[in-house]
Formats: C-alpha cells, sequence, structure tokens
C-alpha cells in the first residue's frame, strides 16, 4: 500500500513496516539496474577485465 | 571425455567436468515427476474443492503445512548464513560451498512460499497481505521478509546462472555475472537483515500467543525471547542442511565435489552454536516451567496428552540436541563422514520437530476448562502437496548441478 492510497492510515508502525519494505525493494532495483548499466556500458566500450576467478 | 562419447548437451557443462549421459539425467527427472504429479493433484484438490479436503480444523489451523513451512525456512538458513560468513565475515574458504548454498536456499524458500500459496487456500488473494497489512502482525513481517529474503535469493542465483558456458559467452551477461559478484556483499548484508527478521518473527508468532502458556515467553522490548531461540536455532542447523544435501549430491554423483576442509568449518561452527542455542533453549524451558507454574500451568498438564508426552520434550532437546552438538564439537567425530551426516541428520531433524511443537503441540494443549484434546494426524493431501516442493526442488538441484558452476573445486578433485 502506498501512502496516497486512501486505505492508508497514517501511524508510526505502518510507516516503519512499509517503509523498510520499499527501501529493500528499492535497494535491490538500484543494484540490478546498477550492475545492467555497468555491464551495458562494458559491452558498448569492449572493455573485459573480468576473467578473474569469482 | 572424447567428443564421440560425450553427452549431447555437453557443450552446456561447467567447464572441463563429467556428467551422466542424458537419457539417464531424463530418466531421473522423468522418476521424480511420478511423485511430482501426485502432489500436483493435491494442490489442485486443495485449491478446487477446499481445505476440508485436508486434516486441518479449528483445533489445528497449523498442521503439518506450517510446521514443515518453519522447518525448512530454517533449513534454508544455511544459505544466509553462509553468505554471511563469506562475504562479511569473509571466510575464503566458503567461497567454494557458498554458491551450493544459495542454490539450496533458493529450494527451501520457494518451497516455503509454495507451501504457503496451497495453505492459504486461495491463493489469488496472496497479495492482500502486502495491500491490506496488518502492521502489528509478526506474520507481516514475516510475509514481507520471505518474499523480500526470496528475490535476494534470485538474485543470488542469477550470476550462476549468467556463468553457464554458452551464457557467459554473451559479453552483457558476462558483465552482467561479474558486477553482480562485485555487488555480493551488499546483498548479502541486505539478506542477512531480512532473514534475522523473518526467522525471528517466525519465533514471536507463538512467542507472543498470551492466551497459550505453552507457547507464551517474556522478552526483550516487543521480541519474546523464542524471537531470538528461532534465530539461532536456524543458524546453527543450516550449514548443518547445506552438509548433508552437499553429501547427497556427491553420493548420487559419484564424486567429490567439495574438499573436507569446507565441510569442517561448517560443521565447527554448526556444532558451537548449536551448544549455544541448547544452553539458552534450557534456560528458557525451566523458566518458562517454573513462570508457568505459578500461573497454574504446571508442566504435567502441557505432557498429559498423547502423542504429546515428555518424550517430545527429552527427544527434541537430548537425541536431537545434545547428541549431534557433541559430534560437531568434537574434531575427530567430523572427520568420520558418516557420523558427521548422522550429526547433521539429526540436527535437522531436531529443528524440524521444535517447529512442530511451537506449532502444533502448542496449540493444541487444552487452554479452558471446558476444552477437549483432539489429536491430528495430516491425511495424504497435506503430506503429498508437502513432498511435491521436495521434488521439485530435487529437479532445481539436478539441473544447477549439470548446467551451472557451483563447485569450484569439482575440476581439482576429479582430474579427468
Amino acid at each position: 500500500m502506498f501512502p496516497f492510497a486512501f486505505e492508508w492510515v497514517p501511524e508510526a508502525t505502518r510507516y516503519v513496516f512499509m517503509g523498510s519494505l520499499y527501501a529493500v525493494l528499492i535497494s535491490l532495483i538500484i543494484i540490478l539496474h546498477y550492475c545492467a548499466i555497468r555491464a551495458f556500458l562494458d559491452m558498448i566500450c569492449k572493455k573485459d577485465d573480468h576473467n578473474s576467478h569469482h | 571425455m572424447d567428443s564421440a562419447s560425450a553427452p549431447f548437451d555437453s557443450a552446456l557443462f561447467p567447464e572441463g567436468v563429467k556428467r551422466c549421459k542424458f537419457k539417464w539425467f531424463l530418466f531421473w527427472l522423468a522418476v521424480l515427476h511420478g511423485p511430482l504429479m501426485v502432489g500436483v493433484i493435491a494442490m489442485l484438490m486443495c485449491w478446487g474443492l477446499a481445505l476440508h479436503v485436508t486434516y486441518l480444523n479449528n483445533n489445528y489451523p497449523f498442521g503439518l503445512w506450517i510446521a514443515a513451512d518453519l522447518g525448512i525456512i530454517a533449513l534454508g538458513a544455511g544459505a544466509f548464513f553462509t553468505g554471511f560468513l563469506r562475504y562479511i565475515v569473509n571466510i575464503e574458504e566458503l567461497k567454494n560451498i557458498v554458491n551450493y548454498a544459495v542454490v539450496i536456499g533458493v529450494v527451501c524458500y520457494a518451497a516455503a512460499q509454495g507451501i504457503l500459496g496451497v495453505d492459504i487456500g486461495q491463493p489469488l488473494r496472496g497479495w492482500f497481505i502486502f495491500w491490506h497489512a496488518n502492521v502489528h502482525s509478526m506474520l507481516t513481517e514475516v510475509a514481507f521478509c520471505i518474499t523480500c529474503y526470496f528475490m535476494v535469493l534470485c538474485i543470488e542465483y542469477f550470476p550462476l546462472i549468467l556463468e553457464n558456458r554458452q551464457i557467459n559467452k554473451l559479453r552483457f551477461f558476462h558483465g552482467m555475472a561479474h558486477h553482480l559478484h562485485g555487488a555480493m556483499p551488499t546483498i548479502a548484508a541486505v539478506g542477512v537483515f531480512l532473514s534475522f527478521f523473518h526467522q525471528g518473527s517466525l519465533g514471536g508468532v507463538p512467542g507472543v500467543l498470551y492466551g497459550r502458556p505453552f507457547a507464551y515467553r517474556e522478552g526483550f522490548l516487543v521480541w519474546p525471547w523464542t524471537f531470538f531461540l528461532f534465530i539461532l536455532s536456524a543458524i546453527a542447523c543450516g550449514p548443518c542442511f547445506t552438509i548433508l544435501v552437499t553429501w547427497i549430491t556427491e553420493k548420487c554423483a559419484g564424486k567429490r565435489l567439495v574438499k573436507r576442509n569446507v565441510i569442517d568449518i561448517l560443521a565447527k561452527i554448526s556444532g558451537r552454536l548449536l551448544v549455544l542455542y541448547l544452553v539458552l533453549k534450557t534456560l528458557d524451558t525451566v523458566y518458562w516451567v517454573a513462570i508457568a507454574g505459578k500461573a497454574g500451568a504446571p508442566l504435567s498438564s502441557f505432557y498429559a496428552n498423547q502423542p504429546f508426552g515428555y518424550w517430545v520434550l527429552i527427544t527434541e532437546l537430548g537425541i536431537l540436541g545434545v547428541i549431534p552438538a557433541i559430534i560437531l564439537l568434537n574434531a575427530k567425530a567430523r572427520q568420520n563422514e558418516n557420523i558427521l551426516i548422522i550429526a547433521c541428520i539429526l540436527n535437522c531433524t531436531g529443528i524440524f520437530m521444535n517447529r512442530w511443537i511451537m506449532t502444533v503441540q502448542a496449540l493444541a494443549v487444552p487452554v479452558m476448562s471446558f476444552d477437549k484434546f483432539i489429536s491430528y494426524r495430516p491425511n495424504w493431501v497435506e503430506y503429498a502437496s508437502t513432498l511435491m516442493f521436495v521434488w521439485l526442488g530435487a529437479v532445481v538441484i539436478m539441473l544447477s548441478y549439470r548446467y551451472l558452476p557451483i563447485f569450484p573445486q569439482e575440476k581439482e578433485l576429479n582430474p579427468s
């Protein structure tokens, strides 16, 4: 539920719960996008220094 | 292996390893699909005919599904805890098993969510818990954290797929896998945060039931002691489950996949945590017996109804707790593979028993003078739909083992 939904009740626990949920989701989306953009830039720049063993 | 005798899908195998013939692979997949289909039928019965096809009732709203769910989640803790030890504590040797721990974690958490999908009866309304969240419920926290942690596990599993020999030839996927590996400490930290709270909150659910003296515990701030005991028990048994599944995989593959020193590190850590858990659990039990007795609920009242006699307490803490702890703490015993595996089996069984007690037995003990004890035994629908996810997990593990580079030491341990 988003804070602008009409069912939203402005109470501390709701901000903590939903805030934590969205913080985690946003973090994961940022990490995925960061990796994808870096990989794309490496690809178009033909940069390949990824041969180290993970 | 020369190209003529190599399986026709050998181009997809990790570099320098051998796998069985494709026809044998298909044969074992087909074998697993038999019981899997029985589970699918049971699941469709639950969804189509409603939950009265099970033996769940108002006395036992938490039955086999919830106990199995909590048990599987505890076993899956090996993924987050191994990730924590590898990426945050920085134990270098664990890089050789962390990939497999992730695969096992994905399987466990997918199973846990699948079982919940059957249990809620109407999975199309599963999203209600996110939109109409009851923010005062520990179960909401569990639902949020399990869902998010499953996403984290999928992200940790993703680079393994990208490192498939053929997929990795594509520059974009190669780079993506590399950068995801670079981001893994951050992802592991998010996973640790989420796992800490959902493992704990699963313990918090029985711990806050103040109308159920068998389960209720005092605690620290809003968290009952069971919150912390569940976290500790999960991280004590998760590595043992990783060892157990690795051993089963080695037996099926007919070769060693991970070096002994890596297994030994996990077993030693697991043993120490299990001892700490047993000490705290014993203190908790003694304190709970004293408090409940003063409140008019003597210990005998909790164990008066068969099959939940005193043997439950002795088995959980003694046979399935103390014995594996002694084995796991003893370096000589750990070196003996058979004894180590027995300890892992006992430890993992103990966690299932603990979850069964805290969910099923806790609600079964009568608390009102007019209450009567009613026994519960799951029926075939519950068993089949639960075991379905075990077979499904085996299929995922078979596919991962065949096509993905999950064991970095395999080539070294099995030179061709």
